[in-house]
Order: C-alpha cells, then sequence, then structure tokens
C-alpha cells in the first residue's frame, strides 16, 4: 500500500473552553480530491491551519509523503510541499501579482530581487494551467475570481504536492466556480493532491474523490463520492436533530407597503456605482429574501438600509413616507430594526456588558435616562427581562459581551432589536457562524416578527437559509436586483443563473411589480 | 511563544497587575541605585520619608499630587474614548496663560467669584485647544498624536515669546516670568505653614465628578461606548463625532484646570517652568490607574511621592533626580506589560 | 533683510544640508518601522539616547565612528525593547512608544547627571570635522554646499539611498513591506511575521539615534538636556509628509531644514519685526499643515498600528 501523501493523527485543538477539533483522522492519497465537509463552526478551517502550522495543535500529529510536520511552522509546510488558499485571501492589495508571488521564495539575506527569472517562470506557469493574468497588476485592480488565481499561482509557483482550498468558491459565481474546478482537475492529472472546504453539496457531488464530513470537530463520516449521496452527507453533516422551524401558513393579509426603495443608487468615493438603480417593495407580514454571491453590493444595500451610507439618487420611503436624512437614529425611529453581518464589531461592543449592550439603541428614551442622567435600575431590570425572553445563555447582566458564544451575541442582539417592536426588520447573514439549534432559534425569531406584522429584510449568501423562510426572493447582481419571485415558484436552477448574471436582472425597473 | 487570551480575568489579577508594575519599577530602580553606589534599602528609606515622613512632607506631595491628577483625568477621558491628547502640556499651559490674563490685575472681583471664573475660563480655553487637533482627527483622519504633541512646542514658544516679551514683569528684576495675579485669585491654604491649597479639594472634586459622569450620564456612556468601538457605537445611532468633541473639551479642560491650579496655588506667577512636565506624566497617571478617574486620584499620589521622594533622596544621597522619570517611565511600561499578563497568558513551547 | 541674498551664499545652503542630516536619519528610521506596520513613537527619546550615547563615548575616550556605532546600538536596544512589546505582545504602539520615549530621555538626563554632577557648563568634545571630497570640493558654490560636508552628512544621503533599493529592490525589502501591508500573506509564505517586524524596527531605531548621535557629534560638541527639542515629532509628520518614501523623505527633510536655516539667518538679524520665539515655531506649524495636507491623499500602510497575532481568531 503507497503512502499517503498527507495524514492526519489524532488532531485536537481547543479555544478556551470550545473545542474546534477532536481527535481528528484524515488522510489523503496521490492524485486525489478530497472534500472536506462541514456546518461553518464545525472546525474545517482550524483543522486546515493546524496543517499549514497557522496554529498549533493541542496534541496529534501531520505527515506530509511520510514525515512529520514540526509544529506552527508554515515554513516547513510549504517546505514539505503544502500550498494552500486561505478564504480570505492572503494577498497586499497595493503590491502587485508578482510582488506577492515572489515574496518569501528567495532569501532575505540575497541582495537583490531576480524578477526577470521570476516573471518568466510565472508566466509559464500562467500559460500552462490556463491562469493568464498581468503579472505586474496592482492586486487591488482585480477581481475576486482573478485574485484567487493569485493565490493559486503562489502556490503552484512554490511547487506545491498538496493543494488545500478553503470555501473557495464562496466569492466566485457558478462559472467561475466551474472554472477553477477544470483547473483543479487539471492538477489533479498532474499528479497533485487536493482538498477543498465546503458546505455545498453540488460541488463534493461533482468535483470530488471522496468526503469526509467534520462535525462539532470531529470527522464523523467519510465515503468515496460515488458510494454515498447528498442525502446521507447532509445528515452527517447536521446529525440526526434537524430542528424544524415552525411555519404558519398564513393567510394572506391586506398587506400594507412598510418600505419602499425607489430608483436608489449609491456610489463609492471614485464614483464607482455600487448599487445601482435599485428599486424594493417590502410588504407587512412578509420576509423578503435578498440572495447573491457575495460581493455583488449586498453590504451596501445593508448599509443603507442601516443608516451607515447615503444614497447618491433616489429615494427610501418608510410608510409611505420619504425619509429625508438618513442616519442610524432615524433608521431606528421609524421603526427600523437592523442586524448586522459582522456581530462583535459593528453589533455589539464587545468590551462592554449585557446591560449597556442592551441599552445603546435606547439609552437616551424616557424610560431609561432622564435629563441625561442613566437610570440603571430600569435598564438592568429591562436586561434581565430580555435576556430571560431571548434565552440569552450568560452568568449575568454584567458580563462583557466579549465572552459570550456566538449564537448568545446573536440572540443577544436580536433581544435588542425585537425589544423595540420594529415594523421593519433588516437582517444580514444572521445564521453565519452558529450551530443548528441557533440558526433554528433565529429563523424562528424572524418568521414571528412577520407574523406579528413586521416586514423583513433577509439578505443571505445561503440559499437553503432563503428557501427556508422567504416570502419572496429577489437576487442581487453587480449592484442591481432582479424582479421579486415568490419563494414556492422559483427553482434553484433559476436563481442559480441570475446569481450569475446570465439572465441580465432588467427586472429591476420593474421593481415589485410581482 | 504562543500568546492565549485567559477565559476570566480575576480580580485578583486585576488590581495586582499595577501592584506588579510598581514592583518591577522598583527593581530597575534599585539596579540604577546600586549602579550609584547607594544602598538601594536606604534609597527608598530615604524617599519614603522624604515624601511621608513627617506632616510637611505628606502637605508637599500631595500638593505634588494636586496638576497630576488633573492631568491625569484629561488622559483617562480622552484615552477611554480614544483619543490620544498628548497634548496636556500645552493645554496645562494655555491655562495659566488664560488666567494670567485675567487674574493678573485686569480685573478685581471678590475671591469666590474670581477663582471660579479663572478655572472656567482657563478650561474652556483648554479645551479648544484640543478641540484644534480633534477637529483635524473627525473631518481629516489626521492622527491627533502628532499634532497635539507639536502643539505643546508651540504653545510653550507662545509662553516663551510672553514672558520675555509682552508680559514679562518689570519687576521681577529681569527674569522671564508674568506679573503675579491678584491676592482674591490666590487659593487658600489648608494647613497653615504648608503649600497645600485649595486646588487640591478642587482636584478631588474633580476626579469624583469625572467618575460619575463616565457612569452615570448619557454622554459619559457615549464617550465609554465610542472609545470601545465607533464603529458599533455608529450602528446603534450614537453621535461619533459629538462625543469625540466633548471628550476633547473635558480632556483639554482638565489638562487646563492643572495649570490654572499651579498658577493660583503655588507659583502665583507664569513662568516657563510652572509645568515640569505634568502633561506627560498625567498620562503615566492614567495608565497606572487603568483610566479608572478615582484610580488616578491614588496613582497621582503614586507619583507625586515619587518625584518628592526622589528630590530629598538626591540631596541626601549622590544621585541625580532624573531618577524619578526613569521610575515613572518604566512604571508606564511596566502596567502595560502587566495589563497584558492580566488578559492573555504566555505559554511557551 | 533681503532673503533673495542669502540664497545666494554658500553659507546658507551649508547649514541646510548639515541641517537635515539629522531629520533624514530619523525620518528614514521612522520611515522603515512604519513600512513594517510599527508606529514608533519612540523616535523622540530614541533619538536623545542616541545623542547621548555617542557624545559620552567619545567623552569617555572612544574614538568618533565606534561612538556613532555605540549610539546606533544602544538606538537598537529600545528599538528592540519597543518591538517585544508591540510586535510580540501587540501592545498599544500609541502608548509603548511613549513609554519608550519617557525611559529613553530619562535614562539619557539620568546617566549625564550621574557621569557630571557638578557640571555647570556641558563639557565640549571634538566633533566631526567637514571632510572636503577631493575634486568635488572643488567645485565652485555646488562644491562646498554638498561636498564640504561632515562625514556623516554623507552617510545620511547614501542611507535615504541604501534604504530605497533596500525597500523596494530586495526579497527582505518586499517581505518588510509586504508585513507593514498584510501580515497575514507574509505568514501564509512562509516567513515570520515577528523576525521581519523586530528587525525593522531595530534597524529604524538605531537609524534615529545615530541621528540623535549626529546633534553631540558634528552639529554641535556637546550635550544639553532637551536637545532634540520635537525633532523626531518632526520626523513621525515627515514620514507621512513623505508618503513613506525615502526620496519624497529627502525632499521633505530639506524643506524643513531650509526653513530652519532662513529663521536662523532671521534670528540674526537686528530689529527684526518677528519675534523669533515665531520663527521657531515655524517647523512645529509646518508639520502640522503637512499633515494636514496629506491628509486627504495619505496611503499608510494598511496593516500600521495593527498587531499581528499567530493563531488569532
Amino acid at each position: 500500500m503507497p503512502i499517503p501523501v498527507l495524514k492526519l493523527t489524532n488532531i485536537t485543538k481547543t479555544f478556551g473552553s470550545v473545542i474546534a477539533n477532536q481527535d481528528v483522522n484524515l488522510t489523503l492519497e496521490q492524485g486525489e480530491m478530497l472534500a472536506l465537509l462541514g456546518e461553518n463552526g464545525a472546525g474545517k478551517t482550524t483543522l486546515m491551519s493546524i496543517l499549514f502550522g497557522h496554529y498549533t495543535a493541542d496534541s496529534g500529529a501531520v505527515e506530509v509523503f511520510g514525515k512529520q510536520l514540526p509544529e506552527g511552522s508554515p515554513r516547513a509546510a510549504i517546505d514539505a510541499g503544502v500550498g494552500m488558499v486561505h478564504q480570505h485571501f492572503t494577498l497586499a492589495e497595493n503590491m502587485t501579482v508578482l510582488e506577492n508571488v515572489m515574496l518569501g521564495t528567495e532569501s532575505l539575506l540575497s541582495p537583490r530581487h531576480d524578477k526577470k527569472t521570476a516573471r518568466g517562470r510565472l508566466e509559464e506557469l500562467m500559460e500552462r494551467f490556463c491562469l493568464e493574468l498581468n503579472p505586474s497588476a496592482r492586486v487591488k485592480d482585480l477581481s475576486v475570481g482573478e485574485q484567487q488565481r493569485v493565490e493559486i499561482l503562489k502556490v503552484l509557483y512554490r511547487n506545491a504536492r498538496i493543494l488545500i482550498l478553503d470555501e473557495p468558491t464562496s466569492v466566485l459565481t457558478p462559472q467561475e466556480a466551474d472554472h477553477l474546478f477544470t483547473t483543479l482537475r487539471q492538477l489533479v492529472k498532474e499528479g497533485l493532491s487536493v482538498i477543498f472546504i465546503t458546505h455545498k453539496m453540488r460541488e463534493v457531488m461533482t468535483a470530488s474523490d471522496r468526503c469526509a464530513v467534520l462535525r462539532q470537530g470531529r470527522v464523523v463520516f467519510e465515503a468515496a463520492t460515488g458510494d454515498t449521496s447528498a442525502e446521507e452527507l447532509a445528515r452527517a453533516m447536521v446529525g440526526s436533530e434537524i430542528p424544524k422551524t415552525r411555519r404558519a401558513d398564513r393567510q394572506r393579509q391586506a398587506d400594507r407597503e412598510m418600505l419602499c426603495l425607489d430608483a436608489v443608487q449609491v456610489a463609492d468615493a471614485t464614483g464607482k456605482r455600487l448599487l445601482n438603480n435599485l428599486t424594493l417593495r417590502l410588504n407587512s407580514h412578509e420576509i423578503l429574501g435578498i440572495a447573491g454571491v457575495s460581493g455583488n453590493g449586498q453590504a451596501q444595500l445593508a448599509d443603507l438600509l442601516s443608516g451607515l451610507i447615503q444614497p447618491t439618487a433616489g429615494r427610501i420611503i418608510i410608510q409611505g413616507k420619504p425619509l429625508a436624512k438618513p442616519s442610524p437614529a432615524a433608521m431606528l425611529k421609524h421603526g427600523l430594526g437592523r442586524v448586522p453581518d459582522d456581530r462583535t464589531g459593528t453589533g455589539l461592543v464587545a468590551d462592554m456588558t449585557v446591560m449597556e449592550n442592551l441599552a445603546t439603541e435606547s439609552y437616551r428614551q424616557p424610560g431609561f435616562a432622564r435629563r441625561g442622567v442613566l437610570n440603571f435600575k430600569a435598564m438592568a431590570s429591562h436586561a434581565r427581562q430580555l435576556i430571560k425572553s431571548f434565552d440569552v445563555r450568560c452568568p449575568g447582566i454584567d458580563t462583557p459581551v466579549r465572552k459570550l458564544s456566538g449564537g448568545n451575541m446573536q440572540k443577544l442582539i436580536l433581544a435588542r432589536v425585537l425589544a423595540d417592536k420594529p415594523s421593519i426588520i433588516i437582517v444580514n447573514q444572521p445564521t453565519w457562524g452558529l450551530d443548528v439549534g441557533a440558526t433554528a432559534y433565529v429563523h424562528q425569531q424572524l418568521l414571528d416578527a412577520a407574523e406579528r406584522g413586521a416586514g423583513v429584510i433577509l439578505i443571505s449568501e445561503d440559499l437553503d437559509e432563503i428557501f427556508r423562510v422567504a416570502d419572496r426572493i429577489q437576487v442581487m447582481y453587480q449592484g442591481a436586483l432582479s424582479a421579486p419571485m415568490p419563494t414556492r415558484e422559483v427553482e434553484r436552477a433559476e436563481l442559480g443563473l441570475l446569481m450569475s448574471g446570465n439572465r441580465s436582472p432588467q427586472g429591476c425597473a420593474l421593481g415589485g411589480a410581482a | 511563544m504562543r500568546i492565549e487570551a485567559r477565559e476570566n480575568i480575576s480580580l485578583t489579577m486585576k488590581t495586582l497587575s499595577p501592584v506588579m508594575a510598581v514592583g518591577v519599577a522598583m527593581a530597575v530602580c534599585s539596579m540604577l541605585l546600586i549602579w550609584a553606589n547607594a544602598s538601594p534599602l536606604e534609597g527608598w528609606m530615604l524617599m519614603l520619608k522624604g515624601a511621608l515622613g513627617s506632616k510637611f512632607a505628606v502637605t508637599e506631595t500631595l500638593t505634588r499630587a494636586t496638576p497630576l491628577i488633573f492631568t491625569g483625568l484629561a488622559a483617562a477621558v480622552a484615552f477611554r474614548a480614544k483619543l490620544w491628547n498628548i497634548g496636556g502640556e500645552g493645554q496645562l499651559y494655555i491655562g495659566a496663560v488664560v488666567a494670567t490674563w485675567l487674574g493678573a490685575g485686569s480685573l478685581e472681583l471678590p475671591s469666590y467669584f474670581m477663582i471660579p471664573y479663572l478655572f472656567i475660563a482657563g478650561a474652556l480655553a483648554g479645551g479648544l485647544l484640543l478641540l484644534i487637533p480633534t477637529l483635524l482627527k473627525t473631518k481629516l483622519q489626521v492622527d491627533e498624536v502628532v499634532t497635539t504633541l507639536l502643539l505643546n512646542f508651540i504653545v510653550l514658544l507662545f509662553v516663551n515669546w510672553l514672558v520675555f516679551g509682552p508680559w514679562k514683569d518689570p519687576m521681577a528684576m529681569g527674569w522671564p516670568q508674568a506679573a503675579p495675579v491678584v491676592d482674591s485669585a490666590l487659593l487658600p491654604q489648608l494647613l497653615a505653614r504648608t503649600r497645600l491649597h485649595l486646588g487640591f479639594i478642587l482636584a478631588l472634586a474633580s476626579a469624583v465628578g469625572v467618575w460619575w459622569f463616565m457612569r452615570a450620564t448619557t454622554w459619559g456612556f457615549e464617550i465609554r461606548a465610542v472609545g470601545a468601538s465607533p464603529k458599533a457605537s455608529r450602528f446603534a445611532g450614537m453621535p461619533v463625532n459629538a462625543a469625540i468633541v466633548r471628550t476633547a473639551l473635558l480632556s483639554g479642560g482638565l489638562a487646563a484646570m492643572a495649570g490654572v491650579s499651579e498658577l493660583c496655588g503655588v507659583k502665583e506667577y507664569l513662568t516657563l517652568d510652572l509645568s515640569p512636565g505634568f502633561g506627560y506624566s498625567g498620562i503615566v497617571v492614567a495608565m497606572l490607574a487603568a483610566l479608572h478617574p478615582l484610580g488616578v486620584v491614588a496613582s497621582s499620589i503614586f507619583v507625586a511621592v515619587i518625584y518628592i521622594g526622589a528630590d530629598s533622596m538626591s540631596r541626601a544621597i549622590n544621585i541625580s533626580n532624573y531618577i524619578a522619570d526613569v521610575i515613572t517611565a518604566v512604571s508606564l511600561l511596566a502596567v502595560l506589560v502587566s495589563m497584558f499578563l492580566a488578559k492573555y497568558r504566555i505559554r511557551w513551547r | 533683510m533681503d532673503i533673495a541674498n542669502f540664497l545666494l551664499e554658500t553659507g546658507f545652503w551649508m547649514a541646510t544640508i548639515r541641517m537635515a542630516t539629522p531629520l533624514l536619519f530619523g525620518t528614514l528610521g521612522e520611515l522603515i518601522c512604519e513600512r513594517a506596520g510599527v508606529l514608533n513613537l519612540g523616535i523622540e527619546g530614541i533619538m536623545a539616547a542616541g545623542c547621548m550615547a555617542g557624545w559620552t563615548w567619545v567623552y569617555l575616550g572612544g574614538d568618533l565612528w565606534t561612538g556613532i556605532l555605540f549610539a546606533a546600538f544602544v538606538g537598537g536596544l529600545f528599538g528592540l525593547l519597543h518591538a517585544l512589546f508591540t510586535v510580540h505582545l501587540g501592545l498599544s504602539q500609541h502608548v509603548t512608544g511613549l513609554g519608550i520615549t519617557m525611559l529613553a530621555s530619562a535614562l539619557s538626563s539620568f546617566v549625564f547627571r550621574m557621569l557630571l554632577p557638578t557640571a555647570t557648563t556641558p563639557p565640549k568634545i571634538v566633533p566631526f570635522k567637514p571632510f572636503p571630497i577631493p575634486l568635488l570640493s572643488d567645485i565652485p558654490f555646488v562644491g562646498d554646499i554638498l561636498f564640504n560636508q561632515s562625514a556623516l552628512t554623507y552617510l545620511a544621503f547614501l542611507a535615504v539611498i541604501a534604504t530605497g533599493y533596500a525597500l523596494f529592490r530586495t526579497p527582505a525589502g518586499l517581505a518588510l513591506r509586504m508585513a507593514g501591508e498584510n501580515p497575514m500573506a507574509v505568514e501564509a509564505q512562509g516567513l515570520s511575521v515577528f523576525s521581519i517586524r523586530t528587525s525593522a524596527v531595530v534597524i529604524g531605531s538605531a537609524l534615529m539615534a545615530v541621528g540623535g548621535a549626529f546633534l553631540t557629534m558634528s552639529a554641535f560638541d556637546a550635550f544639553y538636556i532637551g536637545m532634540v527639542n520635537g525633532r523626531g515629532w518632526i520626523c513621525i509628520a515627515l514620514v507621512v509628509f513623505s508618503s513613506w518614501k525615502p526620496g519624497k523623505a529627502l525632499l521633505g527633510c530639506l524643506f524643513f531644514a531650509a526653513f530652519d536655516a532662513v529663521q536662523m539667518r532671521v534670528q540674526q538679524q537686528s530689529g527684526m519685526a518677528i519675534p523669533y520665539q515665531f520663527y521657531l515655531m515655524m517647523p512645529y506649524v509646518f508639520s502640522i499643515m503637512a499633515l494636514i495636507i496629506m491628509s486627504r491623499r495619505a496611503a499608510y500602510p494598511k496593516a500600521l498600528l495593527i498587531p499581528f497575532r499567530k493563531g488569532e481568531r
């Protein structure tokens, strides 16, 4: 039996009290494409970071081509032939493609660069693997797909024999993803071995030779891809307990229009249009799902609706009244509740307490402050009541929020937002990084809010989530929205085409005419 | 070497960290004493005796702590909002300049009007001075560290011009100093035959006031939130820039009150040696107190003990009183590390 | 007073070049630190330490060049301390830098007083002499200005070229700049962010100290407490002004030095309309103005002030 090119033995890693990986065993054979599957937070990225030496494992060993790798040294991993394409690219934006590729390939003591040789080798690689780029272009001028090519070229340039890709398609359109998998196939044909991390079933089934599923830090399932099915993998991923969200089959009521974006545009400082002629209508009692590949303007839409950025043209109309000057405070005043995607950075002040965070949007209300002096008693009882009714698990209301788990942080934000009974709720990637239980909880809260009569906009890159809770779906592509489609009538394939811009999204001009 | 966040920060670690810092500072200082051929133990005893050994020594120490409480509060408030105000020295002098301008004879008021009037006017000037770098920061993203530092030099040269030029007191026999403030502007003594003055009480009251303000008012809540996370505060609808501007007015004002207090309580006239770097020491004071307004009082007294003690030690044995500057600088660095160690643990493997 | 007149004097231009020297060393040193992602507010104190160390070395009988090396060594030690705190422990670069400045200045004054407890006027050493470069210094006007300077001044100009070359033409320079742009990129390519940043801060601090040493060993011949007088802070403004480019740093330093020279000239004239203190303020005012002008365009190294922690999540 040939030696596996890569062998992980009994890897365990904890972050404080959180177990990220426990007794993980995994092998990779020569010329194999292995898919590593798992939910957010299952420990996939941690495992690969240990393998590459970013993290040091608490115990366990990594063997490459039969030789054990020293701990915590990316250099050793690279020298042994391991190359990693990170989910968040490790590129310096202000520097050129060539500089990014060359970094670390020459001796630091060498008195000069040999840029000419390097460029020659790089161009040869680009030609061989159809990864055309201009070596002198600055990384920040490249598209996301091109930046990923730079990452792959970096790895190939260093003669990697084992290629690890962390969620490589999360930022790509389906077409770009197809191109990526063609490239990977070619690499495997040339004798490389590949591991790619994903949570998308389609990719596993079409591209991999073998797959392994991680759940809560353990390998719970391993099989040749041909011997298994998408259903089996899905069950392995979430475990037995799949909490069902309760969804009342509600009667369509005479819905009122809660929020309307009327031909809104947003441009950045250079005049580039980030949101283009956006029209959107949100009714009461409904959840409107905004789908799309990351980076197509969802962040700007969320910022716009949160009051963080101003439209350069168009109007925001809330319950029939145009909003004069959008700002976070104005949004709150008009009954907009906002749940941002970045919980620790934007949603919460991580170093302040649970009580203080529950008050950040309401501390000026007469109940909590009089003549500029805070009423701690009222704030505390409000906080106690909220953490009870929203089931926020924390030692007490004086605990710094930093210490809560991701799920409890999200519950805390929901508690703050929903406490004010908002008539409009904007949520952005609300379940990113949450476990199944917390995800179900968030979904239930959104459904309940809609039931009560609120209008909810759910921005998400997770199509499953959108299908599960949204009443209507609009797809965002390059800063524009498709026409809305009722969830029951829409096909996944159709959404995929819209997300990659294959059908020109003229629908946006018609807005909510559906 | 690996750094890991501690799960729980125990209260012992929290309280122990400044003590550890002081320990390290003392160790470094002992080495300097040994280098200077003096016995560390003797040195420490001399310092303690000099600073706390008699009733008079204690009042001298508290007198020295007074401006440090003001500048320490100034730094603590600003740093809490992540406004890096290193301009305490300049703001202190501006406070003294304004107090001289209004208090050296241009106006006669009874004491109980004069003193508040000078403090308020001085504080206003200090706040406005800090407003310049603050607005540059909020409007143009100019780093306030460098601008506040540079403003210190500009203000000092301005004072230099005043005391050598238009404000030079003809009665001062050629010394570069301005005319003294009028009697009604002088801060009354707290104890007969000592230099301890009303400024100390005002400083204590300010510490309590700032503590209450930061903890219990909506403006204080905003300042703390903005300092901890400007992004989250903005998202929550807080007036971020207004909070920073209020911080600047408060911080600059407090630093300027140190100047007024020194002028009307100790020196009586404006000179170039009104402050031996109180503005900079205020940063050490604030850091030692972990930016807590009440802690500032304790750490000011600690720093004052070092300075007064070092003065008296340097008279008794042959050692330079710059040792006090060394000790405070070391304790600043040591407190940074010990605060870090309270939050993180280092694993060697 | 006629400005046009002394713009034609060699003396004025010689003074400009001379006064640019300490600023050049300081600015280049700070530039190297910041390119690697570390703000070094220790500069003011490290320059003072350099002043003191170089001067003491010579005063105690050492020769000039080893004195410069000693100053660089002392500066490097303070740089190491700064790097230990900010790079390895990830402490606030602002507060640590101020702490280093306080410590270095206090130690310089303390050591000086311990060596010379009683001296009322600071003793003098024999400083660097002008070192005319043969032939080149004979060129009229330009020869005196450019080629009849102290050896340290030539060194400063060479340092501009060397820094530019090292940063943009060598693998180490690429790694250093990358550490200031995206440390993860450096780590992912198998290099150590910690060693790169530490080396940059140590080398940068050594250069700052040489700038300080120039003051006591070439510009003047004695040590005064407080003689750096804000030059370090001006260097920090100059780094922003130069957009983190050595060539532009040279221009900025020359501009400031020229103004300093003008200011000294004006001071010497009798019956001046404006008090000299206002001329002395000008470098600080200009520094603030430079920061304001550059604020819109300043392209800070992306990872400046952001500590890198391995295995952070």
